[in-house]
Order: structure tokens, then sequence, then C-alpha cells
């Protein structure tokens, strides 16, 4: 770990602790932006009472000390209480919500990746040949289906039509339609990813130098290319994650997963606005950080790679 | 040819300048007719042009792209019936199914037009909703990218060609933005401006719901940026090519170098980078009304129709397979067309 790299680290983390205050702060302000408070929808509450409710919450005192107070509550990991569930302070309905989610798309994100190194590596291997054909065909199908018309879909045929496979993620194996519905999309993106990165790495001439020495196929395979095709795989790491995070919203609704994603829409369901703050927050903050893995992990794997 | 003359002429006194008088003589109309070049000199749109014909895919694709437009752009004129109009007494009817009083109206030799996609659950035609969903997809997606062609090609050429310190802090905001999760902050701003939407006197914003104008909102502030970045790196790299010093050593003045030389080598990367904008844009908004925060009802988008679809998924499947069929060749067909643009417009980064 050299200096150059150390300096990078540091503004690369200085950049995502920016991001991530940002965030907060569009959250925050966007949210107090609206007219309307939280408790004025609900019915039979005297002015007395909302002014009370007001009070508790800290809704009274100026934007910008609650904003503070916000933010100071945050790094102690409070997100304040929910006004959808009583009774349940935010943090620990994300963490709830947190665990299920993340089973299901930490599994997604293994499988997309997995899968796709395999089948990418393959497609550039029979570089147009059939089954290269079948397997772009099938990528560009898939990147171009969103994931709630690839979710219902599953859930009509395998669950529905066919009766393979149940239908409500409580149930024994209800997690498998929601992990494959929220793969699909990633692991073609990976193919297609992984696919033109091989094609580069084998026109390389230490590829043609390692062939000449007469290396078997296999080992030119493993051991020189695979290493060198996986950089723009692990860029992808972050966009994947906002993929998964934000496509769980609609999966975990279809499937009535108890995750975070569904509680991110009950709570808009419920105008429980300190949710939604936290909710997103929370979301964000893991995209940013995955992003920020991201790209520290492709300069430690290619040094090549400039530290602008 | 002014060689030849030259050769013919013995050498003069070898301290002389040796200038032959011939070759100062102003040109026959022989000679000035071999400089006029035989074939039309090929643009580089009419080559990127030839290139994207050729490509029988991109082709059909954009084929396709016209004929849906023009489906969900006339249809509705002479369509005879509409989005909101309910009928009780044809609820929930199959693809060519007729409701009882209209069969017996067509038993009595009346000419009733088929419900060509059925109804839904509350006697509306189908394929009506679904040409309308179609509509504000296109509509969505065509928007998003001249909001970001406009603000991308404004703020990046900027940035490109002041440079320097201007360029850096420019970047920087690109920087922060390009790391905002977009999709989230397009969910918390449907959120939180939906109330101030469905209550606006403005009846085109009321009309197009939370979704449909968070969506612009946010296009308009985060999106623009890969664009911004590669307008930027583009012109970064014109101002300091050969080409461009030869012309303006020629005398090409700033309006002429950047008509003749910045535009046309942006092109490429605009026309490009707003072809990928589009099925990202639609993804996005059909995503919204799948959630519930995208148009207005009764207006009718693809995910609406999706979302709406569920609830009778055993019974009415075909309620889910339309609009979910629609959007999928719209985006597949964009994608499409966008990939054919990029090989005919970039040759480099074809794989």
């Amino acid at each position: 770990m050299n200096a150059k790299f150390l300096s990078y680290l540091v503004k690369r983390l200085l950049m995502a602790f920016l991001t991530i205050f940002l965030v907060i702060a569009i959250t925050f302000f966007v949210m107090h932006a609206i007219p309307a408070s939280p408790f004025s929808s609900e019915k039979a509450k005297s002015d007395a009472v909302i002014a009370a409710l007001e009070a508790k919450y800290g809704f009274d005192k100026p934007v910008t000390v609650q904003f503070w107070n916000y933010l100071v509550n945050i790094l102690h990991g409070d997100f304040g209480l929910s006004t959808g569930w009583v009774g349940n302070t935010v943090i620990d309905l994300i963490l709830g919500g947190f665990s299920y989610s993340a089973r299901i798309g930490f599994t997604a994100g293994i499988i997309a990746i997995v899968l796709g190194v395999i089948l990418g590596s393959i497609a550039a291997l029979q570089r147009d040949r059939f089954l290269d054909k079948i397997i772009q065909i099938i990528t560009t199908a898939l990147v171009s289906m969103p994931s709630f018309v690839m979710a219902t879909i599953l859930l009509l045929v395998f669950a529905l039509q066919l009766a393979w496979l149940p239908s409500l993620g409580n149930q024994p194996g209800g997690l498998i339609l929601p992990i494959i519905s929220l793969s699909l999309y990633p692991m073609a993106y990976v193919t297609k990813l992984q696919r033109s990165s091989m094609l580069d790495v084998l026109g390389q001439d230490y590829i043609r130098t390692a062939k000449a020495k007469g290396v078997k196929n296999s080992q030119i395979i493993f051991k020189h290319a695979l290493k060198n095709t996986l950089t723009p795989v692990i860029t992808y790491a972050g966009p994947m994650m906002a993929y998964i995070l934000t496509g769980s919203m609609v999966v975990e609704n279809i499937f009535s997963v108890p995750g975070l994603g569904r509680l991110f829409t009950n709570s808009m369901l419920r105008t429980d606005y300190m949710m939604i703050m936290g909710v997103t927050i929370f979301l964000a903050t893991m995209i940013i950080l995955m992003n920020f893995i991201g790209d520290i992990l492709y300069k430690v794997i290619d040094p090549r790679i400039d530290l602008g | 040819m002014t060689e030849k003359k030259a050769e013919g002429k013995k050498i003069k006194n070898l301290l002389s300048l040796q200038i032959d008088p011939a070759l100062f003589e102003t040109a026959s109309e022989e000679e000035k007719a071999q400089q006029v070049t035989m074939r039309e000199s090929v643009s580089f749109m009419k080559d990127a042009m030839r290139r994207l014909r050729k490509n029988k895919i991109a082709m059909i694709s954009l084929i396709i792209i016209v004929l849906v437009a023009l489906i969900a752009f006339i249809v509705p004129t002479f369509y005879p019936y509409t989005y909101t109009k309910q009928d009780v007494t044809a609820q929930n009817l199959g693809p060519f199914q007729y409701s009882a009083k209209e069969q017996a109206k067509i038993n009595k030799g009346q000419n009733i037009f088929p419900h060509i996609m059925g109804t839904d659950n509350l006697g509306r035609d189908y394929a009506i909703r679904v040409i309308y969903g179609t509509r504000i997809s296109l509509l969505v997606g065509i928007f998003s990218a001249l909001i970001v062609i406009v603000i991308g090609i404004i703020y990046g050429s900027i940035s490109g060609y002041f440079g320097g310190k201007v360029d850096m802090v420019m970047m920087r905001i690109v920087d922060i933005i390009y790391s905002l999760p977009d999709v989230l902050i397009v969910i918390l701003l449907s959120v939180a401006i939906k109330d101030w939407v469905s209550t606006s006197k403005n009846e085109l914003i009321s009309r197009l719901g939370a979704g449909m104008v968070s969506i612009f909102i946010v296009f308009g502030l985060l999106y623009w940026v890969s664009m911004a970045r590669q307008v930027r790196g583009q012109i970064l790299s014109i101002k300091e090519q050969e080409y461009v010093l030869a012309s303006k050593a020629i005398g090409a003045g700033p309006a002429r170098i950047i008509r003749k030389h910045m535009i046309p080598n942006c092109v490429s990367v605009i026309i490009i980078i707003a072809a990928m904008q589009i099925p990202s844009a639609i993804f996005t908004e059909s995503f919204l009304s799948f959630l519930g925060l995208g148009v207005s009802v009764p207006m009718p988008s693809l995910g609406s129709l999706a979302s709406d679809a569920r609830t009778s998924l055993r019974s009415y499947p075909y309620q889910l397979i339309f609009p979910a069929l629609s959007i999928f060749l719209i985006v597949l067909s964009f994608n499409l067309l966008g990939n054919g643009l990029r090989d005919a417009f970039d040759p480099k980064l074809r794989n």
C-alpha cells in the first residue's frame, strides 16, 4: 500500500461521506418541504393533540435545528420513531426488514456474478458460434425486462400455473422465486460485461505468448485470462447493489416478503415520513458504500489503473 | 503535372533561384477540371447512416418503434372506446369476447367493435388502455432524452471549453451527482410532491401525476451527468487535435471550428448516450407506476396496468401479459437500436 494509493483511498472515502451527507440533506429537506404534517391526514385529532404530537417528535422547532438534531441522532444510530407502526423505532424496523432483504439480495448478487462470469466466458470462447448467439439473445432479452415484469411472469408461470414453487415468501422455498427474479437482470448484465472483457483479454499479447510457449488452453483461461477479465465486473458491484435494492421493492411486494423494500412501499402508503427518510438514507448509504468498495477493489486488483 | 513542365526546362545558372515562369501561369480549364473530385464526399453522418442501414436488427427495431409510436399516437383518435369509459356489464372480458348486452346488439345486426385485448375489472376496453400506457412510456423516454441532451451538452461543453479551474469544479459536482442513487431520489421526490401535484391548478401537471413530474425533475437534476462527462471529454480532446490547430492556422474562426469540428465529433456520443437513456427512463417510469407513484388515475401506464393485473393474476393472466409484452417490446427495440447506433456512430467501441 503506497502513499499514492492511500491518498486515493482517503479522497474516495471523503467523497463517499460527502455523498451520504448530501443524501441525508436532500432527504430531510425534501420531506420537510411537504406542507402537510404527518398527523394532519389522520382523522379525529384536535389541534392540541397535533401540537402535542409535533412537540413529541420535535416538529415544532426551526428546520435547521431539526436537521442538526436529525443528523446527530443518525450518527448515534437513531433514525427516530415510526409514526406508521406506532411504538417501533425506525432503525429496529429497518434492521428487521433488512435481514430478509440482505438474504435475498446477497444470494441474488452472488448468483448473478457467478453465472454471469461463467456464461460470459463461454460466450467469448465460443465467439460467433451457436452457443454465443443463444447466450447473446437471452441476455439481450433479459436486460429489456423490468424487474416487476420478470417477477410477475415468474409468479404466474412457476407458482400459479405450474405450482412448482410457493407464491409467498414466508412458505418453505418461498424465497427461491424472489431470488431468481432479482438475479436475472444483473446476471445478464454481468454476462455482457464478461463477454466483452474476455474477448479483450484473449486478444492481448501475453495470451499469445502463453499459447506459443505451449500452455494448455484450460490453463491459459484459468491462470492467465480469467483474473484479468474480472475488473469490469467488480466495478459493476455498486450499480448492481442499487438495482437489487430498488428492485427488491417490487419483488418483495409481489412475493409478500417482509423485507426492506416492502417496508418502504408500505411506509409510503401510511405516509410515515420518518420511516421513508430512514429507509432512503439507509439504502442510499448501502449503495454508496458498495460503490466505494467496488472502486477500491478495482484499484487493488488492477494496479495499472491511474489513480488520478 | 507542374513537375513535368519543370523537368523540360534546362537548368539555369546554379546560383539562380531556378524559378520556372511556367509554374506561375494561371491554370487552364483542363487543369481546373482535374481538381474536381469525382465522387461526392461522404460526410460523417452519411457514413454512419449507411452503416446503420446495413444493420438489419437495428433497422427492424427502428421500424417497430415507428410502428408502435404511430399506433400509440394515431389509433386513440378514431378508436371507438376511451380509456376512461367504464361498462359494468362488460367486466373482465377475455380478448374478443362480448358482454351479454353487446352480444344482444350484435344479434340485432348492429356492428360492435371487438375488445381486442378484452376489458379490465371496471369494464374498460383493455386495448386502448395498453395503447395509452405505451404512449406514456414513449413520451417519458423521448422527453427524458431531450432533457438529458440539452442540459448535458450545455454543461459538458462549458466545462470542456473553459477547462482549468472551472472544469475542475464542474466535474467534481458531476462526480458527486453521479454517485447519488437516482431511483431512490425519484421515489422520495414523488412521495413528497404527490399532494402538491394532485391539487395543482395546472392541468398538465395534475394529469401527468407525481411520478412523471418527479421523473422529469430528477432527469433534469441528475441524469445528464454521463452525457455531460462524455461531451466534455470530446470537447477537451478535440480542442487539442492537430486539425483544429491547422484550421485555426488557415484562419478559421471559433464559429467555424465549433460548427465543423466540435459538433460533428460530439454528435456520435450524444446520439449514443441519448439512445441509452431512453430505455432507462421507460424502466424508471414503469417501476414508479407499478409502486403506485406514477401517473394519476384514471390515466393508465404500462407499470400501473401490470400492477393492477396482479390482483386477479390467476383468473385473467392476459391482463398482465399485454402490458408486459408491450413494455418488453419497446425497451428491447430501443436497446437494439441503441446498440446499432453505437456500432454505426462509434466503430471503435465495437467488440
